[in-house]
């Protein structure tokens, strides 16, 4: 009976893997071909057909959740990736340990496309604008539930005055958790400085039996299911939450936070530079960075896109942040090897608290 | 001594699986161990391996092994009765039950935990159906309480596999026996039962306590980044951190506490059979 | 009357461990009919993400490579499994204890490490791609069909196949006339149980792809960041009733033929 029954799922099994379209192995070596690193679900997948069927450059694309992640894989050498797409402190990163490219951004026809206020933004990680391309921008704020929240909420002290415990859900990244206790104790967030991170640490500890959960962009779920009253999260998330529930609103707090800019860079691994380059060209004209914005809904730098959005978008903070709110928020840069391990060790400890 | 010279021969056989657990099991560990005893300098340290004293991954250490040991003791006291049951109703004889029991593993266990996760949730599933009735909502979500359900719903399976195993093959006429000689329930099971299903007990402990020992994805998915286990400091060592040396010494370290606390439960095994886990 | 009522519990028991195990199941199956794509919203029936789905080629693809990559590495596992088990059953004591101690690490060791492990080994000597996953999936598969072989090799009666080599029958043909039918349910199931480890495993596959493969695993641990496609939820809602149509029709087809011989 057993033996049947196996014989049986067997064939069912089998029936499945042929039913599925045979699947070939995708080891065609092409020499027109590119091989890209991105953030899960952060490009829309017909661009890359589009830019297939425009150029007959094939894409081969890989994808992960976070910044340090993509570093451990690239590191490897593992695969050799062509373009990767990561965030700021990411890039100067790996522009100081010589891993990237030079890109001819003038010869890109659509490089005016992208705002030059993002040029100067991309400037702080990427001195003369060399080595990578802006892609989607943000903001590290408040989301919060109005409902449940009195009180206006404009400074990162609401999360810390005890008052909603157990509705507080917290960034589960290391720079971004810090982030928020520094820029509410007035430091810089890319501070070097042993005794302000360990202020911040004693702050976060404190906070710790009012957090209700760690979470990265799950968080936006558990607001709009109303979980939780308040998350700190990315500027996109807080969008797409207010679409699901209009009783959310987001803020920038007035201590400042972090203006988090993800750029595309070539690796040193690319050997076909002018098909890179296209790539990269191809993703600053007006109609794909159109699709993407579509797609994945975060603030643009291209110019074209933000001339056609609507009226009542153009005013939406997590969207189009005011200019006075970003005025106190800092782009995140690389830290030191004794700063990142500090903050290593003081992670954990909060986390095993 | 010809049967003998055919059993030498036979021996051969494990050539292909010697070359493969050579190849792609031992190398690797050696690739481990170099990271965990080798510093940047290239020289010999043992910091990464002592690096398990610290008191912030003793603290995970302890926590992990609660977990692990609370899933084992859960899964045992669950499946016990069940195999008995199923034992009793001559059911799963057929193999429908036990496959019963292997297709939620099928689908796929990331989705598998979002769901637990919606269900445990403030304003999720149970409370909803708690608040029904009137009952006030618990507050399980991101607490050791549900990633104790997530291990347990995981591994229960594991548990339960070779446990039937063991307990569909002994012999009814024994426990008749038993019975007839003034032996109540209780009695039968230790006497009889226990015993005799020791092998796929065994099994079952080592099958389930591994796995939930060295997890982190339930502890990720169902604790709400709130509750740090051992395997959740590894994987963030690696993939978070980029200190691979780190990373390795802490598996390294918690390989061989895995592999002391198994030798001392195998002790337990006197005739060294291992029962199968189907 | 008392074995009534401990039927009816056990029964019950039964009921309780079951609806446990499937509880999460029917919470994918409803969210496959919910429309709204927030999975925490109820935005009403639809039957799109099923329609979206097939025409999904990204989708289709990790199901084929997902399918493929369990049924290569189940098969060459079992193969390489059950010819090992029996070549180490007939080793000396010693070296039988040692080599069964290195067959357990790949399942005392996280995930994680065994995934980072292998690709720190792959990178030297060879590209990753579908090869390596394949290959690593083949490495954990291998102790789960030794351990479900080895006790069936214990049990079988060792003379039965002495015999026939006594009366002439050449190895290979003792081999599988004698040995491998005593086995039979033994390799079946670790050949299942690797299965469906392959396709439940993510963190080694991670690790060990090369770009452009995809398995389901890695393709909805990629979508957490921005929210899992509710297509996910169609697809294994699919899976899910194609595979207990299957079980359902081998349980009960023979048990009505039978029936209807009985008449």
């Amino acid at each position: 009976m057993k033996k049947r029954l196996i014989s049986a799922l067997l064939a069912g099994c089998v029936l499945i893997s042929f039913l599925s379209g045979c699947g070939k192995s995708q080891t065609k070596e092409s020499k027109n071909s590119l091989t890209l690193f991105n953030y899960g679900e952060y490009i829309d997948p017909d661009v890359l057909d589009q830019f297939t069927e425009e150029t007959g450059i094939e894409i081969k694309y890989e994808e992960a959740l976070t910044p340090e992640e993509m570093y451990t894989k690239y590191k490897s050498g593992a695969i050799k990736y062509d373009l990767m797409c990561t965030s700021d402190y990411m890039i100067q990163k790996l522009i100081s340990e010589e891993e990237l490219q030079k890109i001819d951004i003038n010869s890109m026809q659509y490089k005016d496309n992208i705002d030059k206020k993002y040029w100067d933004l991309s400037a702080e990680i990427d001195p003369g604008n060399q080595y990578s391309v802006p892609y989607f921008w943000g903001t590290l704020g408040i989301l919060y539930n109005t409902k449940k929240v009195k009180e206006p909420v404009d400074s990162w002290e609401v999360l810390f005055h005890h008052e909603y415990s157990g509705e507080i859900i917290m960034q589960n990244s290391i720079r971004d958790s810090y982030l928020v206790a520094l820029k509410y104790l007035g430091y810089s967030l890319n501070t070097e400085n042993e005794s302000e991170l360990r202020e911040a640490q004693d702050l976060l500890l404190k906070q710790k039996k009012d957090v209700q959960a760690y979470l990265v962009d799950e968080a936006r779920d558990e607001i709009v299911a109303e979980n939780a009253i308040m998350a700190v999260i990315y500027s996109g998330e807080a969008y797409l939450a207010e679409e699901y529930n209009p009783d959310l609103a987001y803020v920038i707090p007035k201590e400042g936070s972090n203006l988090w800019l993800d750029s595309w860079c070539v690796t040193k691994y690319c050997e076909n530079m002018d098909a890179a380059q296209q790539f990269l060209d191809f993703l600053c004209r007006a109609d794909i960075a159109q699709k993407n914005f579509d797609y994945i809904y975060y603030s643009t730098p291209n110019k074209a896109v933000i001339d056609s959005l609507s009226e009542e978008d153009k005013s939406n903070e997590a969207l189009v942040p005011a200019e006075d709110a970003t005025a106190n928020c800092e782009i995140s840069k690389m830290q030191s090897a004794e700063t990142t391990k500090l903050m290593n060790m003081l992670w954990k400890e909060l986390k095993a608290e | 001594m010809e049967k003998k010279k055919r059993l030498n021969k036979r021996t051969w056989l494990s050539a292909p699986y010697l070359i493969w657990i050579v190849g792609f099991t031992i190398i690797p560990l050696v690739v481990i161990f170099q990271d965990a005893f080798v510093n940047a300098e290239g020289s010999f340290t043992m910091d990464n391996i002592l690096a398990i004293f610290n008191p912030i991954h003793m603290k995970s250490m302890i926590l992990s092994l609660a977990i692990a040991a609370g899933c084992t003791v859960i899964c045992i006291l669950l499946a016990y009765p069940l195999v008995l049951a199923l034992r009793r109703l001559n059911m799963g004889r057929e193999g429908f039950l036990v496959f019963g029991l292997i297709l939620p593993m099928w689908m796929n266990f990331i989705l598998r935990l979002l769901a637990w996760q919606m269900i445990l949730s403030k304003n999720g599933i149970l409370n909803m159906i708690l608040g029904f009735f009137g009952i006030a909502p618990l507050p399980i979500a991101n607490t050791w309480l549900s990633i104790l359900i997530g291990v347990v719903y995981d591994y229960l399976p594991f548990m339960i596999l070779p446990l039937y195993n063991a307990i569909s093959e002994i012999d009814e006429d024994i426990i008749e026996a038993a019975k007839d000689l003034g032996a109540g329930g209780f009695t039968v099971f230790k006497k009889i039962i226990l015993p005799l299903s020791m092998p796929g007990l065994l099994s079952g402990i080592v099958m389930v306590f591994v796995p939930s020992m060295t997890s982190f994805v339930v502890a990720d998915v169902l604790g709400g980044g709130k509750i740090q286990l051992i395997g959740n400091v590894i994987e963030q060592e690696f993939t978070k951190n980029v200190d691979w040396g780190l990373g390795s010494g802490l598996s390294v370290s918690l390989m061989i506490f895995v592999l002391i606390s198994m030798a001392f439960t195998m002790k337990n095994d006197p005739e060294g059979k291992e029962s199968a886990i189907w | 009357m008392v074995d009534k009522i401990k039927n009816f519990l056990s029964r019950f028991y039964i009921g309780i461990i079951l609806f446990f195990l499937y509880v999460p199941i029917f919470v994918m199956i409803v969210l496959s009919f919910n429309s709204s794509r927030s999975r925490v919203i109820w935005g009403g029936f639809t039957l799109d993400w099923y329609r979206t789905l097939f025409s999904s080629s990204e989708v289709m693809q990790a199901l084929s490579t997902t399918m493929i990559l369990a049924f290569t590495s189940a098969i060459i596992a079992t193969v390489i499994g059950t010819v090992g088990a029996i070549g180490i059953s007939a080793m000396r004591e010693r070296n039988y204890k040692i080599v069964l101690a290195f067959t357990n690490i790949p399942m005392l060791n996280a995930d994680i490490v065994t995934g980072i492990a292998l690709m720190l080994w792959f990178v030297r000597f060879m590209p990753l791609g579908f090869g390596s996953v394949l290959i690593a999936h083949i490495t954990f598969n291998i102790p789960y069909v030794i351990l479900c072989v080895m006790p069936k090799i214990k049990q079988m009666n060792l003379s039965i196949y002495e015999a026939a080599r006594d009366l002439g029958a050449n190895s290979i043909y003792a081999f599988v006339k004698i040995t491998l039918p005593q086995l039979m349910s033994g390799i079946m199931a670790g050949f299942f149980m690797a299965f469906t480890m392959s396709m439940d495993d993510f963190a080694i596959t991670y690790f060990t792809k090369g770009a452009g493969v995809n398995t389901l695993s890695t393709m909805i641990y990629s979508q957490i960041r921005k929210g899992i496609k509710p297509e996910m939820y169609a697809l294994s809602t699919i899976i899910f009733a194609f595979v207990f149509l299957i079980l359902l029709a081998v349980n009960y087809v023979p048990k009505m033929k039978n029936a209807r011989k009985c008449k």
